[in-house]
């Protein structure tokens, strides 16, 4: 019996990306990381600022985003997500530039403590990019 | 009867009226195919939006203490319409079949006393509500410099209309935007984004989920999204209907101009003949008398 689950990843544009080889995902959920594997139980769960790792056969391939829901049911598991990124695509200069984005949000004055936390987080990943 | 130099001035004119509107056509025909595309595109994600959604609101346990994005804030004393429209003209009825739809919502509302906040969504809808609703606009927004209807802008808009809620602004919202059926009909649709519609389709899973954190925190994350969702969506399906609106305005106007054309060209080919007649019978009748 194979181990392979499908994965769904798909933006306000369009199917970012469609896998059916996957053997295991490791998103970063709002409680933190989460690996799952085929057969994990139904559930649904939103992303803070992270990487997502997927580990299939044809290579593992990591994507970074902002924010998101992940809901996973049936062995098929869907990311919603506004932001996203392959890391592979992912240079410096344009790195460079999310990050100063972030540091900015994170700086004002004028937000609340749940938009101030995930602009912290946003800084702390992309910071460990380098 | 026109003299034949000014037949042969409207003819001309008609022409290049022809092909100013046959150009407009095909790029609207171009256009059209990247902006369908990109709205089934992003049909995936509104759907899959739409699904959780009701899976999670499903699995709620204590209905009372709902989020009120979801609920509602228990009244309907004031309404707020978001109208979506185009930014720019020609492209036949899409604006007008929007705004007729929009002002039919209006007059019922306000017939039963309820209180009425507009805000518009491009150029065009404002130019045309304002005559008669100026007062009741609150905000106009329009995206002229973006070329194609992109979620940046989508959420801009959910945001604000988020704002309003949180403030206390209104108790129902409901977006007005064209449905792209195909290129000769699109639909004007309204559609209640606050509070959220659920038209019960209970039976879609009895599958229990587990939520992390719990469903109440997932759900008052996950409806703010799912309105700047369903603007895009609105956004999307619009600028597919604009499209599709403009190039059969711009194909009826290009057959249009075509018979005139005929008809012109008829009407020069008569008038010349007759002056070559008349040139005619005045030489005969001149032999003749000599």
């Amino acid at each position: 019996m194979s181990e392979e689950f499908k994965v769904e990843i798909v933006n306000p544009e369009k199917s970012f990306l469609v896998k059916d080889d996957v053997s295991e995902v490791v998103v970063p959920a709002f409680e933190g990381e989460m690996g799952i594997l085929k057969d994990h139980i139904s559930i649904i769960s939103f992303l803070k600022p992270g990487i997502i790792k997927i580990l299939s056969k044809s290579g593992d391939e990591n994507y970074y985003v902002e924010d998101g829901i992940v809901e996973f049911k049936n062995n098929n598991l869907s990311i919603l997500t506004s932001t996203i990124f392959n890391l592979a695509d992912m240079d410096k200069s344009k790195q460079q530039g999310l990050l100063k984005q972030a540091e900015e949000e994170a700086n004002k004055t004028d937000i609340n403590d749940q938009s101030k936390y995930l602009a912290d987080q946003k800084v702390e990943v992309l910071k460990t990019l380098n | 009867m026109a003299s034949l130099d000014d037949l042969k001035k409207r003819i001309a004119s008609v022409k290049s009226t022809q092909k100013i509107t046959k150009a407009m056509k095909m790029v609207a025909a171009a256009k059209l195919r990247r902006a369908q595309e990109s709205a089934e595109k992003g049909r995936p994600y509104s759907e899959k939006m739409n699904n959780v959604i009701l899976n999670l609101s499903n699995g709620i346990s204590d209905k009372e203490n709902a989020p009120k994005l979801l609920s509602g804030t228990g009244q309907e004393k004031t309404h707020l319409c978001v109208v979506m429209t185009s930014d720019r003209g020609l492209c036949g009825g899409f604006n007008s079949n929007i705004i007729k739809k929009a002002k039919s919502y209006f007059a019922k509302i306000l017939d039963e006393g309820k209180e009425l906040k507009i805000i518009t969504v491009g150029s065009k809808g404002n130019d045309q509500l304002k005559r008669v609703y100026g007062d009741k606009i609150i905000e106009n927004i329009s995206f002229k410099e973006s070329k194609n209807a992109n979620y940046f802008d989508a959420d801009k808009v959910g945001k604000m209309v988020i704002e309003k809620f949180e403030a206390g602004e209104f108790d129902v919202c409901t977006i007005f935007y064209n449905q792209f059926k195909n290129v000769i009909t699109q639909i004007p649709q309204a559609q209640q984004i606050i509070p959220l519609n659920n038209e019960a389709e209970e039976n879609s899973s009895e599958e229990s989920y587990e939520f992390e954190p719990d469903e109440d925190e997932i759900l008052s994350n996950l409806l703010p999204k799912n309105i700047s969702t369903q603007i895009f969506k609105a956004m999307l399906e619009n600028s597919a209907s604009e499209q599709g609106s403009r190039m059969s305005a711009m194909d009826n106007a290009t057959r249009n101009a075509g018979e005139m054309v005929d008809k012109l060209t008829i009407e020069y080919n008569r008038s010349r003949q007759a002056a070559i007649t008349k040139e005619l019978i005045e030489i005969i009748s001149g032999a003749e008398s000599l």
